[in-house]
């Protein structure tokens, strides 16, 4: 398996830092800064999908039963879902410190 | 073997440009560099050069559409003096970190304010770490000469990277001179056709000017840095075969009279012909002083600067641009800088003239030569000299 781009010496840097690798962000995990994650209450979703719409990180996918949940890789909880959301039904959980 | 013809600097810049065959020119006009691409401009409009000419609306767009052009693997011209310099600023990183081999003529020409037109290098000294090969050429014959050598440093496989060459704003641009032509067939033999490393295609998809987050930016830079400093070895090969085609000497650092000089001048750029003059003015009175002039400026070419230096043990150095506040100008900071890490400790004394197109004189370099001489008889000590300013 080809080295993870954070291991590169300077000499491995490919020409002009081009990037051929397609989707390569992919393998950046940003979400690790983040201080309070979104969480749905199932009971209240009505499915309609705005959340994902509104995601500046379009990282909010359906699951198996067709309910909304966040990548927590990508999510920053920045909180546009929960201020656009219809019916209310995602709030903001605080992260373990 | 070739061509001479009586013809401004500016025009047998353009004329080489285009014999180079190259694809694409964004630019935008200023003076003093103006002439170089209306010419091209008038050629690709007249059928003669086929190239695409893209007009913009200021210089910062000028080098995006040159970086553009470069990373479809299009060769790519530009050209440009002070404050359209100055516009591309924050462009000019980008190329050499994208390794896009832009190459670009700099007529030189002081920057604002006051508002001035003339010449002198303050603009390029605003830009010297820009991570560009830079090259000073001294007359229009250099400046066609060195025209195709930008275009073979620049796209060398083991070199890419963007190249300025830098010419003084209307002392050189727009002088008429007897510049010695190459054949057509000269430069095709010379220059073979870009073959780009990297190149934007939609079949093969990729990104370039990637974002750098702290765990991968460092060894980006640091490989930009590293592809610079290793350029030099190239820089030389093809100024020996272009003093090999033109039978004129190309070296990374030019000297004239060092031999037998006691003192020398390191200077840049056109006021080295006029000190050569003072140079024979003083030899015919007996009296051995030389110059010094790096032709290349980034990377700048230590071990040749020092060669060339000898075991001399006074020198001047001249500059054509402020460092405001600085301890010492541009072209003194360089040369100390070098000296401090070298064996060679000569003294040092600094000088700078020809500020925003005040005339040369003949006789204040010659002055400056005799006090060179003077510091080396006696020691004596002085501040940077500011040469011919009214006080």
């Amino acid at each position: 398996m080809a080295k993870h781009p954070f291991e590169l010496t300077w000499k491995e840097i490919p020409i002009g830092f081009v990037q051929t690798d397609y989707m390569s962000a992919k393998k950046n995990h940003t979400g690790s800064w983040r201080s309070e994650r979104p969480i749905w209450d199932e009971t209240h979703c009505i499915k309609c999908g705005v959340c994902a719409l509104f995601c500046p990180e379009a990282c909010i996918k359906t699951d198996e039963n067709g309910y909304y949940h966040a990548d927590l890789d990508y999510c920053k909880g920045c909180g546009v879902c929960v201020k656009e959301c219809w019916t209310g039904c995602i709030s903001l959980k605080p992260e373990e410190a | 073997m070739a061509r001479r013809k009586g013809v401004e600097s500016s025009i047998a810049l353009a004329d080489a440009v285009a014999m180079c065959k190259v694809d694409a020119i964004s630019a935008y006009p200023i003076t003093p560099q103006t002439h170089i691409v209306e010419h091209l401009s008038e050629w690709v409009n007249d059928g003669e050069l086929d190239a695409e000419f893209i007009p913009v609306e200021s210089e910062h767009s000028a080098m995006s559409a040159a970086l553009g052009t470069s990373a479809v693997g299009a060769r790519t011209f530009t050209a440009t003096s002070s404050q359209g310099l100055a516009l591309m600023h924050e462009i000019l990183f980008i190329a050499p970190a994208m390794r896009l081999p832009v190459v670009m003529a700099v007529a030189n020409r002081s920057l604002s304010g006051p508002i001035s037109i003339w010449n002198d290098h303050s603009d390029i000294m605003a830009e010297r770490d820009i991570g560009w090969i830079q090259i000073f050429a001294e007359n229009g014959q250099e400046c066609f000469d060195l025209t195709p050598a930008c275009f073979k440093i620049a796209e060398d496989k083991r070199v890419i990277l963007p190249t300025i060459l830098n010419f003084d704003g209307f002392i050189v641009s727009h002088m008429i001179e007897p510049i010695e032509y190459w054949e057509q067939e000269t430069f095709d033999k010379f220059l073979p056709e870009f073959e780009p490393q990297i190149r934007l295609d939609v079949k093969n998809p990729s990104t370039m000017g990637a974002v750098g987050v702290p765990e991968i930016y460092y060894e980006a830079r640091m490989a930009q840095h590293m592809a610079l400093v290793n350029s030099k070895p190239v820089i030389k090969e093809v100024f020996a075969e272009v003093s090999q085609i033109t039978g004129r000497e190309y070296k990374v650092v030019e000297s004239y009279n060092m031999e037998k000089a006691e003192v020398a001048l390191v200077m840049m750029g056109s006021l080295t012909e006029t000190a050569m003059t003072a140079v024979n003015n003083l030899k015919a009175k007996g009296i051995e002083v030389g110059i010094v002039r790096p032709r290349l400026w980034r990377p700048f070419p230590t071990e040749e600067f020092l060669e060339v230096l000898g075991d001399i043990s006074v020198i001047g150095c001249v500059d054509r641009a402020y460092t405001f506040g600085a301890a010492s100008h541009p072209v003194a900071s360089e040369v100390k800088s070098v000296l401090y890490t070298s064996d060679k400790r000569p003294q040092v004394r600094e000088y700078v003239m020809g500020i925003g197109g005040r005339d040369v004189r003949i006789e204040e370099i010659e002055d400056m030569f005799m006090q060179l001489i003077e510091v080396k008889n006696t020691g004596k000590d002085f501040p940077i000299q500011y040469i011919g300013v009214r006080e």
